[in-house]
């Protein structure tokens, strides 16, 4: 890959959570020492289950949150603090997109207008040009003229992703960070916008982490794909390669759990047992042990590190029962 | 579970600590109790007595400080007016009080729950206008003019009941109606919401989906869950009974707690009205456990939470 | 089909308000049969049951046809229902924690059941709930039976709920969106327990999902809705090997591959029409890329087309099967 337009080095984030009104403190490690790089215009995938901590990354990747261990740069520079100027003017480099676009939009203001405001936000252009830009924009995410007009509420889920995303796009970021967009539309709306969401990448160079628990959306859209489990990374790849031939058991119990149309003769589906552990009380050694078909006593003592591995291409997976590359082993001797 | 109450506890007392001192300093800020008590005509000497006898002349801190210190010896001074004590001249109106907003508490459970089920299980039904229409006007009309009108019709008109005073209990049934009926428009209508919210929720269509009969569907399972949110009202009207009563007690010249409280405030009489408010803030406080107690014990979510956290 | 009907809608039809959303429903269901019912929301696939056993609110009405067996459903008394529902047909649903009763222990849920339909009491109650337990897999079942349905996950709280369905011991077993609220690979697990259980009890299922991967791994016949209509029914195999409609088409081809080359999807275009403004003719036709002046004249009605097969669209049969679907 060129040159990492992001890169975020050992991030963790730690969440004191009370049980109960006056209960003991518990620490929730929600992501635990996560690496990665985004190149400009590439896409990395996130997926992962209910509290893996998918969307506690996406908020660390833009700044959102801070991350209590580790650190993000973007384009080589470590994000400034949250609310401060110079994040919001890097904030009009990084945008963000949610899973509910209603929640997202203003009820009282018609969606021409509210894409028009990250313009007037930042000073971008001149201000007698900027509702045709908007229009330009929303035109492009698919939305006829008079549905410009409306407001958030008179349009359909899947119109009004397509408002978030041309306000998101207003600024021309360099980067996208999309958690679980299509996952509240119908199959066929989710279609179209997954769709729209592979073209303005292309179209606009966009570098994105795309974060979502369906399987089959996260490949259609990523370059690279990254396994989440109880805050780790289990298992990093090309995305094509990754869920052609998942390595971690995690990954693999995913890939087979995925419900298919056309189930190839003889395939035999590897089903988990019992249900990802409380983030609160993270199993010790590898924290996927308890519910892996192919643990030994080692999973139980020994946390396993995210290794480069022989197979795929730039494959990297924390198994103890995967053998790392050739020159993993080297330098490590 | 011991940690949990230890602190509400703790907060509750805070509470009435709270209520005395701001009391304390709103009755010395609002005027002079000795030229009050002493009348505007009494010689000035008359009236260094008397804020010599009642310490009225320390610096205001030193009042407070004493005055503190008294009621945590369960001393709550005496009466400015008669000299006898404060504590004993609330309480014998207690029963006086209480003869009213009992029955009126009965009226307000016994009319509203019922009155706000039924709605509830005939929504958009004329029975369910009627009873919103009558709630509205219940909870809007202030209870003086209710009492008033009470009073105009079957007092003033038709000659049935007695307009006023504690002779007998006949003269009690106007100022229940009266308290009783407000109470109940308010309970009708949150009974009514909290019953339809959960009427609306989707583990009512697995009860009748396994077979449950209607019946036992709002019985069994639309109720308990529905009595939550109205057990806190429930609870606000039990911290209401002694204090609850002053605008109907004053129309009906009822001689309880809540008329004793205007004569003494507008007496400035201090410790009495100290001692009042002390009352109303421990019956309020009171309260407050007893929903947490309940709160506990139909819903199972915050006893578990409770639990955890002992 | 060699299975023996044992539930059968005809011309089942469901309006709120003066606004018709379910236009005429007919579909069978036969013995230890498992029927998917697939689409997307609004189309209709859960009001059909939910009018089908009673369960729609005041103010729906519901006309046409529910017959169990030869014992009319739509317009039944309901001490009629109440012994139909959980006792012959048992649903459970989407969300299960809100499905269950938040202030009640999990076992005197399941009991409920049991005593009504089984007629069992006191101990017998307990052992049968606890066998039930076992059965769906939930451990520890004597303890837990005393829980409330917040101490339990998702995953867990649909295994209590596809308990409490079996406690009636149902001929059928409506299953709406079961899925599609649990993480993917409770999922898996979930979907397994319903088919090993079907299996054990010779239990029918209707599953109602819009997930069309999950209907392809549990299903024997699919019927695919929209805007209120049945558009195909076919042998699942059939179906999602050479589906007919261009909706169910599009459907499908909306689905992104989870292997081989990656190709653009092709998308619907638009959006699901509003039932209170349906568009004249074939509801779908407005988004059809097929669409021709026939399908504006009039609904086409569902109609055989092949053994096991119905259709509801003006194309031929044979060049609807013979177009051939490239990426856009």
């Amino acid at each position: 890959m060129s040159a990492a337009l992001l890169t975020a080095k050992d991030l963790s984030r730690t969440y004191g959570s009370r049980r109960g009104l006056f209960g003991v403190i518990t620490k929730v490690r929600a992501v635990n020492r996560v690496s990665f790089s985004i190149a400009a215009g590439e896409t990395l995938g996130i997926v992962g289950e209910s509290g893996s901590g998918k969307s506690t990354m996406g908020r660390m990747a833009l700044g959102l949150e801070p991350p209590d261990e580790g650190e993000v740069r973007f384009i080589g520079q470590p994000i400034p603090a949250s609310g401060t100027p110079a994040w919001r003017t890097q904030r009009a480099r990084m945008q963000m997109i949610y899973q509910d676009p209603l929640g997202a939009l203003d009820r009282r203001l018609p969606v021409t207008a509210q894409v028009q405001e990250p313009l007037d936000i930042h000073q971008l252009g001149d201000s007698a040009n900027r509702p045709q830009r908007a229009q330009e924009m929303l035109a492009r995410v698919g939305l006829s003229v008079e549905q410009m007009g409306r407001y958030p509420h008179e349009l359909s889920g899947g119109q009004r992703q397509r408002v978030v995303l041309a306000r998101a796009l207003m600024t021309r970021p360099d980067f996208l960070v999309c958690d679980e967009p299509v996952s509240a539309l119908d199959v066929s709306i989710q279609a179209q916008v997954v769709n729209l969401l592979v073209e303005l990448q292309a179209e606009f160079g966009l570098a994105m982490l795309f974060i979502s628990h369906d399987l089959r959306v996260v490949r259609q859209v990523s370059n690279r794909v990254a396994v989440m489990y109880l805050g780790d990374f289990v298992e990093e790849g090309d995305a094509d390669d990754l869920f052609a031939e998942p390595l971690h058991p995690y990954t693999r119990a995913l890939v087979s759990a995925a419900p298919v149309t056309q189930r190839m003769p003889g395939h035999q589906r590897l089903v988990l047992k019992g249900e990802p552990p409380n983030p609160a009380n993270r199993p010790g050694g590898c924290s996927f042990h308890p519910r892996c078909p192919f643990a030994v006593e080692r999973c139980r003592a020994e946390t396993p590190a995210l290794v480069s591995v022989d197979q795929g291409s730039g494959r990297r997976v924390a198994c103890h029962l995967i053998e790392p590359s050739a020159s993993t082993l080297r330098k490590a001797a | 579970m011991l940690r949990y109450f230890a602190i509400r506890l703790g907060r509750a007392m805070i509470t009435i600590a709270l209520v005395v001192t701001f009391a304390f300093i709103v009755l010395r800020m609002s005027g002079d109790p000795a030229q009050i008590i002493m009348g505007p005509e009494a010689p000035p000497e008359v009236i260094a007595a008397f804020r010599k006898a009642w310490g009225l002349d320390d610096p205001i801190w030193l009042q407070y400080f004493h005055y503190f210190g008294a009621i945590l010896q369960g001393e709550l001074g005496r009466s400015m007016r008669d000299g006898r004590s404060a504590i004993e001249l609330v309480t014998e109106r207690i029963p006086v009080t209480l003869a009213l907003t009992l029955p009126a508490l009965a009226i307000k459970i016994g009319l509203g729950i019922p009155a706000g089920i039924y709605a509830a299980l005939h929504r958009g039904s004329l029975a369910d206008r009627v009873v919103m229409l009558l709630s509205v006007a219940g909870f809007t009309i202030p209870s003086f003019v209710l009492g008033l009108t009470l009073v105009l019709i079957f007092a003033v008109k038709l000659g049935w009941l007695p307009s006023g005073g504690q002779d007998s209990w006949r003269h009690a049934i106007l100022p229940v109606i009266t308290l009783g009926i407000g109470g109940a428009a308010v309970l009708a209508r949150f009974t009514r919401s909290a019953m339809l919210e959960v009427l609306g929720q989707p583990f009512i269509r697995t009860a009748s989906a396994k077979g449950v009969p209607w019946r036992d569907v709002i019985v069994g399972h639309a109720l308990p869950n529905a009595a939550i949110p109205t057990v806190t009202i429930v609870g606000f009207m039990i911290g209401t009974l002694i204090a609850g009563a002053v605008v109907v007690e004053s129309v009906f010249s009822w001689p309880g707690v809540g008329r004793l409280l205007v004569v003494a405030v507008a007496n400035r009489d201090l410790a009495v009205v100290q001692c009042i408010l002390l009352l109303v803030a421990a019956t309020m406080v009171t309260s407050n456990l007893i929903v947490d107690f309940l709160y506990g014990f139909l819903d199972p979510r915050l006893r578990q939470n409770a639990g955890k956290a002992s | 089909m060699a299975t023996t009907t044992q539930l059968s809608l005809s011309g089942l039809t469901v309006s709120f308000d003066g606004v018709t959303v379910l236009h005429g429903i007919d579909l069978a269901i036969g013995k230890g049969e498992a029927l998917g019912l697939v689409g997307e929301s609004g189309s209709g696939k859960s009001v059909t049951w939910l009018a089908a056993l009673g369960l729609l609110p005041g103010k729906a009405r519901v006309s046409g046809s529910a017959r169990l067996d030869g014992i009319e459903l739509v317009g039944a008394r309901p001490e009629t229902l109440d012994k139909v529902r959980g006792g012959r047909v048992a649903m459970i649903f989407q969300d299960p924690t809100s499905a269950l009763n938040p202030v009640l222990k999990v076992g005197t849920q399941i009991g409920e059941a049991l005593s009504l339909h089984r007629g069992l009491s006191g101990g017998a109650i307990k052992a049968e709930a606890k066998r039930l337990f076992d059965l769906v897999g939930i451990p520890d079942a004597e303890r837990r039976l005393s829980a409330y349905p917040h101490e339990f996950s998702g995953g867990q709280n649909q295994r209590v709920m596809i308990a409490m369905a079996l406690a009636g011991e149902p001929d059928i077993l409506v299953a709406d969106e079961p899925t599609t609220a649990l993480d993917v690979t409770i999922q898996a697990q979930i979907l397994d327990l319903i088919n090993a259980v079907r299996r054990e009890m010779g239990m029918a299922l209707v599953l109602i999902s819009h997930d069309l991967g999950v209907i392809a791994e549990t299903c024997d016949r699919v019927a695919v809705m929209y805007a209120g209509r049945i558009v195909e029914e076919a042998p699942a195999a059939q179906l999602f090997a050479a589906p007919r409609h261009p909706y169910a088409q599009g459907l499908l081809h909306s689905l992104p591959p989870l292997g081989g080359a990656r190709r653009k999807l092709v998308s619907i275009p638009g959006v699901v029409p509003d039932p209170r403004s349906l568009p004249k003719g074939c509801a779908f036709a407005p988004r059809c890329t097929e669409m021709s002046d026939a399908c504006l004249a009039a609904t086409p009605a569902l109609r055989s087309i092949e053994m096991g097969r119905r259709l509801a669209c003006v194309l031929e049969p044979q060049s609807a099967s013979q177009r051939q679907f490239e990426a856009a």
